[in-house]
């Protein structure tokens, strides 16, 4: 009840809106959110049996200057001050400099985030526009050929290796039918024609109006977006299916066929209308999941994305760069939380 | 989570089915030159600082020596560059470069002698981790004002703490560290006296065939021609390094004709490409040797005889006609061959039956139990299965314990490991390089703290062999130090608790229509001026 006020103790409290209420718990949940998750990372990183001073020095480095390199670091100060002084610089925006590419971390992420998302939001586009209509077929068609594909398609998703699947993608339409480009996001022949605005490729192409460059970039980005999509597909039709069956089986869809409405309308505007909300978190989910960064096709695809920029530099005990993509992902998760709440109110009158 | 060795598996089947013929439809421009290889490795540009083979690669092409390997006759050993002669003092402990003509940074800048006083100095007071090359000439922060100076533009004069092997400093002097910076562009580049530092990580200012354009960390590095060096102008005008991890993605790339050169196809991949009239695969043998050390601080493996027993209970053979094909040869002295003094004696050949009765003859006849620490690359891990199967039949039981790079050698500086299985480069192309880690150790106590020496990392004191190790460094007659080296590896091999096993073989595949591609051999980084297509 944002428009009344209280008394305690004699005081008398300021009326606070309840959009403002909310707003601040959410600003305070994903800061609390954030700094955890930070806590948790650089409390992993620190706690590791590796020791990051030869992370940075190398193998051959003298006492001396391991000892120089050790203070550098702040290695010699507490746990919780090294922790304070990361999240200070944290909030003036230092990320710090990856002793992998000797580079501001904010430098990297920046070049390496823009990547991962042009993929991901073509790979869940793909999975998406292919993905919900087959569910509602298959649940519509139950039990026919048309339900035997999805789940077969479905299966497929689950079960094959992406590797496998990204290796003969690359080989045959790449190596044996020449239809895609290789990999890497640009043909050597097409590096630096265009200004990088956006980092996403395909939109700095669009806006300088180099067509030629867009193609090459199309080229490079549809294989593994497809391999992507169809992982999104598979995860999203089985979803679908599901929740259409649910709505299917419902009493209100019995009385809307009675009542002599059309499949088209009993289907789609009817049930599907219904499973929306659900499908809302499912493909923020996938969304999520393929923000992430996956890995494995970054490394088929030589894809220089923020998955394989986090693990390899795990591997190298490049804690800054780790922590930093860390923020990024955790912010990404949040945001995209937010997001499907934000459309559950708009979707689902009972959620205001 | 799947992992990482799942790109094996994954490489294998995608080489089984691509052994079709692949249609080639396309090929790089013929002054252009396209490499896919493995470059993440690449943290910095900087000649003083840069201790990485990608980042070697670069240097090499993009800053020039006082004395440099000729690519096309490294038997040669080092030859003037920019330097154009040099005179030794009667002490041997000053050598004075005079300076060669027509050499000119990319800037248009003159090399002089105060850009190379300039370089080895920076070298010194940045105290980098590569540094050591130089400073254990008695360089240090405090003295290089007065032992490395340019008394003209023509002129270097470099005083040493005592008299070296002549061979041995230059031979160092070609090493990444030793490149000469263009001194006027690196200072209006410097920030909070870090002496251009932070600059040339991400930029270059050499006076090479190439200049860096562009580098995209994990992604590309784009060269172009230095519009102003001195030599023959290079056929290739441009250079693109691709950073492709794939072995079977590298070789789809090379069999379209999209790159010309692949860098690290896998024995699969390689023998994938036999038939193709289109690509042929050079071998060049390489520094790296692979080897297993055993730490005496473990009692059992202080004994001569279980020590001589595992060394006969290693399937050398077996290992490089396997899994190791093509990709590494038997050696088992700690110089590479190609290097001066490499021994190339094989005394120990896989024989069950001598090691058993040596294990018998030992304190330890019932055998005893062994971890092997071993980090988690495949040829790596492979190795110590090899290892744990053939000691296990002389009754040592051995566990493996994996780890990533930075874990295991960890506990390996800590001297934690039982057995280390591993692999060591040459930092610089002097024999010193290796016998001054594998036969240096003359303070083993823990306090000594001197983790860069591998006898130290073992925990083997060797005062009498340190002392003949310091004897080959200064002895300037080449043909006396090159005996004393082969007496010094012969020594090892018997007596040391190391088992060197390996030196590696690069195979690189290329267009048909590649000329003149060198990797840089044992000693040295590869070229790229003078390749031709």
């Amino acid at each position: 009840m944002a428009q009344t006020t209280s008394q305690k103790g004699g005081q008398r409290r300021l009326p606070v809106p309840s959009w403002l209420r909310k707003t601040l718990t959410t600003f305070a949940t994903v800061a609390i959110t954030l700094l955890g998750l930070l806590f948790v990372t650089f409390m992993i990183g620190r706690v590791m049996p590796i020791d990051p001073v030869l992370a940075v020095i190398g193998e051959r480095a003298t006492q001396a200057q391991y000892d120089e390199a050790y203070l550098a670091l702040g290695l010699d100060k507490p746990l919780l001050v090294q922790f304070g002084i990361y999240v200070t610089d944290v909030l003036h925006g230092d990320f710090g400099t990856s002793i992998r590419t000797g580079k501001q971390v904010s430098e990297d992420i920046a070049r390496v985030f823009p990547a991962t998302l042009e993929l991901a939001t073509l790979g869940t586009l793909i999975g998406v526009v292919l993905g919900v209509p087959l569910g509602v077929l298959a649940a519509v068609y139950r039990g026919s050929w048309i339900d035997q594909i999805s789940r077969f398609v479905g299966l497929i998703g689950y079960s094959m290796p992406i590797f496998w699947l990204g290796m003969m993608g690359l080989l045959i339409f790449y190596g044996i039918l020449g239809w895609v480009a290789g990999p890497g996001r640009l043909g050597v022949f097409y590096q630096g024609l265009v200004p990088d605005r956006t980092g996403l490729l395909l939109l700095d192409a669009m806006i300088a109006g180099d067509w030629t460059v867009f193609k090459d970039a199309l080229s490079h980005i549809i294989l593994p977006a497809c391999l992507l999509g169809y992982y999104s597909l598979a995860y999203i039709s089985r979803m679908t299916r599901s929740f259409m069956l649910e709505q299917l089986n419902a009493e209100y869809v019995t009385t809307a066929r009675v009542k002599g409405l059309s499949e088209w309308d009993v289907v789609w505007k009817h049930a599907f209308r219904n499973i929306s909300i659900q499908l809302i978190t499912v493909i923020a989910l996938a969304y999520a999941n393929l923000l992430e960064g996956s890995v494995l096709t970054e490394i088929i695809f030589a894809w220089p994305g923020i998955g394989s920029y986090i693990t390899t530099s795990l591997l190298s005990n490049d804690m800054n760069s780790v922590l930093g993509g860390t923020v990024v992902i955790g912010t990404v998760f949040v945001a995209l939380n937010i997001f499907s709440d934000l459309l559950y109110r708009f979707f689902d009158p009972r959620a205001k | 989570m799947k992992t990482f060795t799942n790109f094996g598996k994954a490489a294998l089947v995608a080489t089984l089915l691509g052994s079709v013929a692949l249609p080639a439809f396309a090929e790089t421009p013929p002054n252009m030159l396209v490499i896919a290889n493995r470059i993440d490795d690449i943290k910095t540009f900087d000649p003083a600082e840069s201790f990485e083979f990608a980042g070697a690669d670069v240097s090499r092409n993009v800053y020039e020596k006082l004395v440099n390997f000729d690519p096309l006759d490294l038997d040669a050993g080092y030859a003037p560059q920019l330097a154009a002669s040099w005179d030794v003092s009667e002490d041997g402990k000053t050598i004075t470069f005079t300076m060669a003509d027509g050499h000119v940074f990319a800037s248009g800048n003159p090399v002089t002698a105060k850009d190379a006083e300039f370089s080895l100095r920076r070298a010194v007071l940045l105290n980098k981790t590569p540094s050591f090359i130089l400073t254990q000439f008695g360089f240090t922060a405090d003295n290089v004002e007065d032992t490395i100076k340019a008394t003209d533009d023509k002129t270097l004069v470099i005083t040493l703490d005592k008299q070296y092997a002549l061979s041995f400093v230059l031979n160092c002097l070609t090493a990444t560290i030793g490149g000469i910076v263009d001194s006027e562009t690196v200072m209006a580049n410097e920030t909070d006296g870090d002496m251009g530092n932070a600059w040339l990580r991400t930029n270059t200012a050499g006076s090479g065939p190439y200049k860096v354009l562009d580098w995209k960390p994990n992604e590309s590095v784009m060269m172009d021609l230095n519009p102003n060096y001195g030599g023959d102008e290079p056929a290739m005008k441009r250079v693109i390094v691709q950073h492709i991890q794939e072995s079977a993605t590298q070789r789809l790339q090379l069999e379209r004709g999209d790159i010309d050169i692949a860098r690290n196809l896998s024995p699969e991949d390689v023998a994938g490409l036999e038939g193709n009239a289109d690509v042929k695969v050079v071998d060049e043998l390489r520094g790296r040797l692979m080897y297993w050390s055993a730490n005496q601080k473990v009692e059992a493996l202080t004994d001569p005889k279980v020590l001589e027993a595992m060394k006969y209970a290693v399937d050398y053979k077996g290992m490089a006609d396997s899994f190791l094909k093509g990709q590494y040869t038997v050696q088992q002295a700690f110089l590479p061959l190609t290097f001066l003094g490499a021994l190339e004696d094989k005394p120990f050949a896989f024989d069950i039956e001598k090691a058993k009765s040596l294990m018998a003859e030992s304190g330890y006849p019932d055998g005893f139990d062994l971890k092997i620490s071993v980090r988690e690359a495949q040829e790596r891990i492979d190795i110590a299965q090899s290892l744990q199967n053939t000691w296990g039949q002389i009754g040592i039981n051995v566990e493996l314990i994996v780890g990533t790079g930075a874990q295991t050698l960890d506990r390996y500086r800590a001297r934690e490991h039982d057995i280390y299985v591993g692999a060591w480069g040459p930092d610089y192309p002097d024999p010193n390089t290796n016998a001054g880690t594998f036969a240096y150790n003359p303070d083993n106590s823990d306090e000594a703290g001197a983790t860069g020496l591998l006898a130290w990392r073992n925990a083997w004191g060797i005062p009498e062999m340190s002392e003949e190790t310091l004897a080959a460094v200064v002895e300037n007659d080449t043909e006396k130090r090159k005996e004393m080296y082969l007496a010094l590896q012969k020594e090892f091999q018997q007596v040391s608790p190391f088992g060197v096993m390996f030196q590696q073989i690069e195979q690189n595949a290329m267009a048909s229509s590649v000329e003149n591609f060198v990797a840089g051999g044992a000693t040295t980084a590869v070229s790229y001026w003078v390749i031709t297509k």
